[in-house]
């Protein structure tokens, strides 16, 4: 808790210092702009973030994305008459298989996570490649509700940040008031204690991983919908923002340990660096490098400690014989 | 005399591990250290080879007063150990496992710094030759069988002209034949003029190779003497010792129905035919040695071994047992003995903890009740008396014997009508010990029906009401309370014959 509150404090911090240089910052547009930009680094998070709380890490994310949110785009050009439910239920749909494959390799045949989705990346990467024949799939081609879905308004606020608010709502109560929750967090505390009090840990497993497809897929219908254009190296290396996001939340790579509203503000803390500097005229050339200074010292300094565990009764030395 | 230790003391906290170490070892005799778990053997054997620096106490070598710093400055002085479970680095050769950490090295020319195979090779094929034994010495280690690695382990320890050399359990793992050739090792080692400590709870075996004995219990030295003057019975006696007399509370309960029924239990390589029967209100007791198959049964009761073989019965129905899950639902708890491995989810808050292994029984579906969480987890945290400002409380910020009573809160929430205690006094100070014992004996006052592993006669006979005994992974016998509690001195060494075939 303390430690949200610091992450909170910075960011406050942060969001002043950058609209004291640049005033258009601290704008109701601005702040608009930056929600809408980070509603699917937002999502993407909350899921990735299940993952890593079993000890598991996806890196296929972005990849599921490209190859779902092409999935779609071609499906709507080829039929235009489709209506835009179908197309934005079809990228979750694609995108829960691809996960379950994920999600299989782990739970039953017992590859390490960064292993099995090291590979997947690359899988997914080259099936994309496969599915569009290397070709765009561009804003003309798709139908236009499609491409005007994610920013339409509701109630002020533009559909993405929408479903990233249902998103978190949903992750706070799944984490907090489900079994299942309580079994991701049993797992990743302890993964053989998990296996003493009957948690059925190949299933949860599975799910996450399954869960963490589903995701992507949705955010890359929506992510195509957005930028009007589906090609093969979409949100290439997007993934590595989806895990920094979650460190920076105090998510422990080590598992068992996180919370929705941490994860949250790794997102936003990313969304706010990410939008300054391109608005405080920083050379693009500069722009990566700080972002890598900041992630780096965000994690040092937000990092958990206290982790080496406390000897239960065995005290380690009074063994005897 | 090659080495003599005095008055050695070492205590870890409040907990005192070792208060008269004392031990003299001579050259071309072997010299066995006898205890129980728990006497203090390993933490004197730590100081011996320098990695617990003693608190009191003098360690001569050769009549000068030395201490060994640090663990290299013991090898360095020729005292050597091969240790109970072998430390292998099984991707590397034979050889270099056996001058493992000094490698010899090219000293000039283009090569300088670089490792000096030749010499390597060499060096490694002497120390074999020592030994008297042979092995391919450039075989990749973790493709030796276990005696071979045993081997490898007793190279590498003589690989530093070794005159002392320590032998924790060598024989735990090996097979009749493979041991008839370690005694032969023992014995050329003996002719060399090399002091050995060998360190066994198995009496045929001290009686096979030692000459002198030491016998420890409670941290302290009790006796010592020669193999020759001494009996299985003398030797028991002198480790059970005064402990025998300890008080525990045990309280006579009236011994109900039959709950839990096994009949030849069997598993295709840890243990066979194993049958017994456990009534409402007794503790049953399980003693062995380590390795005797006596956690792995306990483990196939509760769902989390498959076995190949036999009957559960609970309240007389045939009890089908696959996962954790169906033991816990068919009223079987297990405490099991490693409570930090595979007992608290250090992360997670006490009452999540507590209430982990019901939730499905409290929630009914998918969605989890704050409420009836809160009410269970108050009432077991605080029937064993937790200490913390709140349940919610993780459970890393507890101290260990809180965390204790924590992991037990959590299995006696499932309200079973069987609970298996693995081990559950190991390692605590005499105090929480004697809690644990008054916690059982509430237990089954309440008509539970309580199993006890544990390797500490003590133990077993002030609580048990009856004890099975298992050797090699067979029930070697079942012991009523009357067998073994009249005469104590006789029923300690009646057990503890059963249980090492002695």
């Amino acid at each position: 808790m303390r430690r949200d509150f610091i992450l909170a404090g910075v960011i406050l911090g942060l969001a002043l210092l950058i609209g004291w240089r640049a005033p258009v910052f601290l704008t109701l547009a601005t702040l608009d702009d930056i929600a809408t930009d980070t509603a699917i680094l937002a999502m993407m998070a909350l899921a990735q973030m299940l993952v890593i709380l079993t000890r598991g890490i996806d890196l296929s994310v972005a990849a599921m994305l490209a190859f779902c949110g092409m999935a779609a785009a071609l499906v709507g050009q080829a039929l235009p008459e489709l209506p835009v439910g179908l197309l934005l239920i079809l990228g979750p749909a694609v995108g829960l298989g691809l996960g379950a494959i994920n999600g299989a390799f782990v739970a039953w045949l017992n590859v390490p996570p960064i292993v099995v989705t090291l590979a997947s990346m690359s899988l997914y990467r080259g099936a994309t490649f496969l599915l569009s024949g290397g070709l765009w799939v561009s804003s003309h081609d798709m139908p236009a509700a499609f491409r005007e879905f994610p920013t339409e308004r509701l109630f002020g606020l533009t559909h993405l940040v929408w479903l990233a608010l249902l998103a978190v709502l949903l992750a706070y109560g799944v984490l907090r008031y489900s079994r299942f929750g309580r079994s991701i967090y049993t797992y990743g505390g302890n993964p053989s204690a998990a296996r003493y009090v009957g948690i059925a840990s190949k299933r949860v497993l599975f799910s996450v991983y399954a869960i963490s497809g589903a995701v992507a897929g949705l955010c890359g219908a929506l992510w195509v919908g957005r930028y009007g254009i589906a090609f093969t190296d979409a949100a290439q290396g997007f993934e590595l923002q989806i895990i920094a996001a979650c460190v920076i939340g105090g998510v422990s790579i080590a598992g068992g340990i996180g919370t929705v509203l941490g994860c949250l503000l790794g997102v936003i803390f990313l969304g706010i660096i990410g939008n300054a500097l391109p608005i405080m005229a920083i050379s693009p050339f500069w722009q990566m490098l700080i972002f890598g200074a900041v992630i780096l010292a965000a994690v040092t300094i937000n990092r958990q400690k206290g982790r080496a565990a406390k000897i239960i009764l065995r005290p380690k030395t009074a063994e005897g014989g | 005399m090659v080495l003599t230790v005095e008055g050695l003391k070492k205590s870890f906290g409040a907990i005192s591990a070792l208060s008269d170490g004392r031990l003299s070892l001579m050259p071309g005799r072997v010299t066995a250290l006898i205890g129980e778990n728990g006497a203090g053997k390993s933490t004197l054997v730590k100081i011996l080879t320098g990695i617990y620096q003693p608190d009191a106490g003098s360690l001569r070598l050769d009549g000068v007063e030395r201490v060994f710093a640090a663990p290299q400055v013991a090898q360095a002085a020729g005292i050597s150990a091969v240790h109970q479970e072998t430390v292998m680095f099984d991707d590397l050769s034979v050889a270099e496992n056996i001058c493992a950490g000094h490698w010899p090295c090219h000293t000039r020319g283009w090569r300088k710094g670089m490792i000096d195979w030749t010499a390597l090779l060499a060096q490694a094929q002497a120390v074999l030759d020592r030994l008297g034994v042979s092995l391919p010495l450039q075989a990749r280690c973790g493709d030796l069988s276990i005696a071979q690695k045993h081997l490898v382990e007793m190279a590498r320890a003589l690989c530093h002209e070794s005159r002392v050399l320590i032998m924790d359990e060598p024989t735990a793992a090996l097979s009749h034949r493979e041991i008839a050739d370690l005694y032969r090792l023992v014995r050329h080692l003996k002719t060399q003029g090399i002091a050995i400590l060998f360190i066994s709870h198995k009496f045929d075996e001290i009686f096979e190779i030692a000459d002198d004995y030491v016998v420890m219990r409670d941290g302290a030295f009790v006796a010592e003497g020669q193999i020759a003057d001494t009996t299985t019975d003398a030797l028991v006696a002198m480790m059970v010792g005064r402990a025998m007399g300890a008080i525990f509370p045990k309280r006579s309960v009236p011994i109900g129905a039959p709950i839990l029924e096994v009949r030849g239990l069997s598993h295709p390589t840890e243990f066979e035919d194993v049958s017994f029967t456990v009534h409402a209100g007794e503790i049953l007791g399980f003693y062995g040695l380590v390795g005797a198959g006596r956690s792995e049964v306990m483990q196939a009761l509760f769902g989390l071994t498959p076995v190949s073989g036999g009957e559960i019965s609970l309240d007389g129905q045939t009890l089908r047992v696959n996962s954790p899950k169906d033991a816990i639902a068919a009223g079987i708890a297990y405490v099991p003995e490693d409570r930090q491995g595979q007992g608290a989810i250090l992360p997670m808050s006490i009452r999540d903890n507590i209430t982990l292994p019901l939730l499905e029984r409290i929630t009914g579906g998918w969605l989890l009740s704050p409420k009836n969480e809160g009410a269970i987890a108050e009432t077991f945290a605080r029937r064993l008396a937790v200490k913390a400002p709140d349940w919610h409380c993780r459970v890393d910020t507890l101290s260990g014997g809180n965390q204790q009573k924590v992991v037990i809160g959590k299995w006696l929430a499932t309200t079973p009508r069987v609970i298996i205690l693995d081990e559950p006094t190991k390692g605590i100070d005499v105090g929480s010990k004697a809690k644990v014992h008054d916690f059982m004996s509430d237990l089954v006052a309440e008509g539970l029906a309580v199993i006890l592993v544990s390797s500490e006669l003590p133990e077993v006979m002030g609580m048990a009401d009856r004890i099975v005994v298992m050797q090699e992974g067979r029930p070697y016998g079942s012991f009523e309370r009357a067998d073994f509690a009249t005469n104590p001195a006789q029923g300690a060494a009646m057990l503890a014959r059963a249980a090492t075939g002695g």
